[in-house]
C-alpha cells in the first residue's frame, strides 16, 4: 500500500472517524434509549417496545459494533498514513524494550 | 456434601488457584510492578479489565437495581459501558503511546505543572478509597452469608489475599488473578441466569429469554411482569416514570465516569502496542456484555419469581402463607436482609406498594394493612439459584463470584493508589532520585499501607460509604476525564487552564453533592432537601459529574486563550501521541 507521510491529514481522517461514531455512540443511548423512545413506541418486540430493547441491550451490542469498528478503520489508517508501529520502534515482550 | 462444604470447597479452590498464579507472576521490576511489562495479549487485558472493573456492585448490586425499578434504571446499563467507546475512541490508544506508567504522570507531563499531577493524585485518592471500602465491605457480607464466619473474620481473610498477590505481583500478578477472576465470576452469573430463563420462558439464552413468552402464561414475559406489579400498585416496570434530563445526565456521568476512572486507564498501559489498546477496550466490553445483557433478564425475571412465589394465585387471590414459605426466604430471613412483618395478623405475607395513594382503597378492601415484606435489592443475585431450586454447587459457584468480583476490583484500585503514591508522590516530587530498586521496595510498601487502611475503613465504614459510588464517579467526571481528553486533542490547553478546570470541576461536583448530601457527608448538615423536588432541574446529585465534566471543559477552555500557549516542546509532545508509530521508544525513561 502506497503511504502518505502527512500527520495532519492522518489527524483530520481520525477526527472525522471519531465524530461519526461518536454520533451513533448518543444515538443508541441517549437517542433510541431515552430521549426517542416516545417515537420508537409503535415498534413492538417481546411484550414491549424498540426503545425499552435499545435501553437495555441494543445500546451495549451498539457499543461493541462501535469500538471494533473504530480499530479495524483506524488500524487501516495507521498503514494508509505510514504511522503504524509495525515499521517504527520494535517492542520487546516482558519489559526489556522499556528502559 | 452439606452445602456448607461445598462453599468452602468452591472459595478455597478459588483463593488456592489465586495463590498459585501469583506465585508463577511475581515482579521483578517497576514496569512489572506498574504496568506487567507491557507484554500482556489484547484479549487477555480485556478479560482482566472486564474483572478489574465489575466490582460487587455490578455482581451482586446492579440486577437488584433494575429488577425493584425496571426501565428508568437501564442508565446503569447504558453507562456503565457506554463509558468503553469514550475510553477506545479518546483516551485509551493515546496513554498507551504516552508510555508511562499513571493517569497523575500524563496530566502532570502534558500540563508541564507539578501542581496538576497533585491535584490529580489527590482525585484519583479519593475516588480510589471511598470505591474500595464498597469493596472490602461487600467481600465481608459474602463471607458470612456462605462460610458462616463473621463480617471482619471474612474481611481479614479477603485482605490477606489481596496482599499475598498483589504486593508479591503488582499488576503482573494482579492481571492474571484477575483473568481467573473473571472466568468464576462469569460462570456465577451465567449459570443460575440460564437456568432460571430455561424455567420461565424455555429459552436458554437469558438476554433473548427476557424478550420472549412466558411459558405459564403465554404472554410475553415482560407484558406479565407490568401487569403483575402493576396490579399490587406498583409503578410500570417497562414504562418511563422519572424526569428525562435527569436520566441523561446520570447515564452521560456514569459514563465519563467509567472513562475516568484510573484503576480502569491504567490496565491499558499493560499491552505492547496502540493498536493493541484500541482492540482491548472492545474485548473488554464483550466480556464485560456477557454479565451486563444478562443483569437486565435476572433482574426482571427475579422480580417476576418474587412476586409469584408470594402471590401463587395471582394478586387478586390469596397470597402466600408466612408458614408455607419456601427455605430460600428462611435462609435469608437469618441475614436480615429478608424480613416479615404481620401487620394485619392474617398469617399471610402482603407485598404491594403501600405507598401509592391510587392503590390505598384496593388494599383497604382486601384487608391489607401494609406491605409485610422488605427485601433487600442486594440479594436478588446471591438468592437466585436458591429461588429457582438450582443443585447446591451453584450456590457454591455464586458465592465464589461474588468474592471474585469484589476481590478483583479491590486489587485493581489499591493498584492505582500504590502507583500513585510510589510514582507520583515519591519519585516524581520528594525523592526524584530515588533507584529502581527502591521504587520497587516503595511501591511493595505503599501497596500494603493501602490494604491496611482499606482493610480499617471496610471494617469502620464511615457513615457515607453508601454515597461512594457518587462520589467516585463525579470526581473522576469532572476532574479527570476532561482533564486527559484536553491534554490528548487541544495543544493550546496549557496548565494553568487545566488546573483551574480540575480544580472548577471538582469543587463545583463537590460542592453540589455536599449541599445534598451533606457536607463531608455529615448527616444533617445538608442545605437543600436530597429530593426530586429539591433539585435543581430536578438534576440530582448522583448526575452532576457530567455538568462538572462541562464546566472544567469550559473554564480550562477560557483561561487558556487569555494565557500564554504552551511551550514548544509540550506541542510536539501532544503531535508525537496522537501518532501510534514508536510506541516502545516513547516509554524509554
Amino acid at each position: 500500500m502506497s503511504s502518505e507521510s502527512d500527520p495532519g491529514a492522518y489527524w483530520r481522517a481520525n477526527i472525522r472517524l471519531v465524530k461519526a461514531c461518536l454520533v451513533v455512540w448518543a444515538l443508541v443511548s441517549f437517542g433510541f434509549g431515552i430521549i426517542l423512545r416516545p417515537l420508537l413506541s409503535g415498534i413492538t418486540i417481546g411484550g414491549t417496545d424498540l426503545g425499552f430493547w435499545f435501553a437495555q441491550q441494543g445500546s451495549i451490542i451498539t457499543f461493541m459494533v462501535i469500538i471494533f469498528f473504530y480499530a479495524f478503520r483506524m488500524n487501516a489508517l495507521d498503514r494508509k498514513y505510514g504511522v503504524d508501529e509495525d515499521g517504527g520502534v520494535e517492542v520487546l515482550g516482558d519489559g526489556e524494550g522499556l528502559r | 456434601m452439606s452445602q456448607y462444604a461445598l462453599n468452602l470447597l468452591f472459595v478455597g479452590g478459588s483463593f488456592a488457584l489465586y495463590m498459585g498464579i501469583a506465585i508463577w507472576a511475581r515482579a521483578g521490576s517497576t514496569s512489572e510492578f506498574y504496568a506487567a511489562g507491557r507484554g500482556v495479549h489484547p484479549v487477555v487485558n480485556g478479560m482482566a479489565t472486564a474483572a478489574d472493573w465489575m466490582s460487587a456492585a455490578s455482581f451482586i448490586s446492579m440486577a437488584g437495581l433494575i429488577a425493584f425499578v425496571g426501565y428508568d434504571n437501564s442508565t446503569f446499563l447504558m453507562g456503565w459501558t457506554g463509558g468503553y467507546v469514550l475510553l477506545a475512541l479518546l483516551l485509551a490508544p493515546y496513554l498507551r503511546k504516552f508510555g508511562k506508567f499513571t493517569v497523575p504522570e500524563f496530566i502532570g507531563d502534558r500540563f508541564y505543572s507539578r501542581t496538576a499531577r497533585l491535584v490529580a493524585v489527590a482525585c484519583l485518592i479519593i475516588a480510589s478509597i471511598t470505591y474500595v471500602i464498597g469493596q472490602m465491605t461487600g467481600v465481608g457480607v459474602a463471607f458470612s452469608r456462605f462460610l458462616e464466619v463473621s463480617n471482619s473474620t471474612g474481611l481479614f481473610i479477603g485482605a490477606g489475599i489481596v496482599f499475598f498477590y498483589s504486593v508479591l505481583g503488582g499488576m503482573k500478578g494482579v492481571t492474571y488473578t484477575q483473568v481467573a477472576q473473571y472466568c468464576v465470576l462469569v460462570l456465577a452469573y451465567t449459570v443460575p441466569a440460564i437456568f432460571i430463563s430455561l424455567q420461565l420462558t424455555g429459552v436458554a439464552l437469558p438476554p433473548l429469554g427476557l424478550f420472549s413468552e412466558h411459558t405459564a402464561s403465554g404472554l410475553p414475559l415482560l407484558t406479565k411482569l407490568d401487569q403483575v406489579v402493576t396490579e399490587l400498585g406498583f409503578a410500570s416496570y417497562t414504562e418511563h416514570n422519572t424526569n428525562t434530563l435527569n436520566m441523561v445526565l446520570f447515564t452521560l456521568s456514569l459514563m465519563i465516569g467509567t472513562a475516568g476512572l484510573p484503576h480502569v486507564i491504567m490496565r491499558f498501559f499493560t499491552v505492547p502496542k496502540v493498536a493493541d489498546a484500541r482492540w482491548s477496550a472492545g474485548w473488554a466490553l464483550v466480556f464485560i456484555a456477557l454479565v451486563y445483557l444478562t443483569a437486565p433478564a435476572v433482574g426482571a425475571m427475579a422480580r417476576l419469581n418474587l412476586m409469584e412465589t408470594v402471590y401463587p394465585d395471582g394478586a387478586t387471590g390469596e397470597s402466600l402463607a408466612y408458614e408455607a414459605r419456601p427455605d430460600w426466604m428462611k435462609n435469608w430471613e437469618v441475614t436480615g436482609l429478608l424480613s416479615f412483618e404481620d401487620k394485619n395478623g392474617d398469617g399471610r405475607i402482603q407485598f404491594y406498594n403501600d405507598a401509592s395513594e391510587e392503590f390505598a382503597a384496593t388494599a383497604e378492601a382486601a384487608g391489607w394493612a401494609g406491605s409485610e415484606l422488605n427485601v433487600n435489592r442486594d440479594i436478588l443475585v446471591l438468592a437466585n439459584p436458591e429461588i429457582a431450586q438450582l443443585p447446591g454447587w451453584v450456590i457454591a459457584l455464586v458465592a465464589a463470584g461474588g468474592l471474585a468480583a469484589a476481590l478483583s476490583t479491590a486489587a485493581g484500585l489499591l493498584l492505582a493508589i500504590s502507583s500513585a503514591v510510589s510514582h507520583d508522590v515519591i519519585k516524581g516530587t520528594l525523592k526524584p532520585d530515588i533507584s529502581e530498586r527502591g521504587e520497587l521496595l516503595s511501591a511493595r510498601i505503599s501497596m500494603a499501607v493501602a490494604i491496611v487502611v482499606a482493610t480499617w475503613l471496610g471494617l469502620n465504614p464511615p457513615g457515607f460509604a453508601a454515597q461512594t459510588v457518587a462520589l467516585a464517579f463525579g470526581l473522576a467526571a469532572a476532574s479527570i476525564f476532561p482533564a486527559l481528553m484536553m491534554g490528548i486533542f487541544s495543544k493550546r490547553v496549557n496548565n494553568i487552564g487545566a488546573v483551574a478546570g480540575m480544580l472548577s470541576g471538582l469543587i463545583f461536583t463537590l460542592v453540589y453533592i455536599f449541599v445534598y448530601k451533606g457536607w463531608f457527608f455529615v448527616a444533617g448538615t445538608n442545605q437543600l432537601p436530597d429530593t426530586p423536588e429539591g433539585w435543581v432541574f430536578g438534576i440530582s446529585p448522583l448526575s452532576i459529574g457530567s455538568v462538572g465534566a462541562a464546566l472544567n471543559f469550559t473554564v480550562a477552555y477560557f483561561v487558556s486563550r487569555a494565557t500564554a500557549a504552551p511551550p514548544q516542546h509540550i506541542q510536539e509532545l501532544v503531535e508525537s501521541i496522537r501518532l501510534p508509530r514508536g510506541a516502545g521508544g516513547a516509554s524509554a525513561h
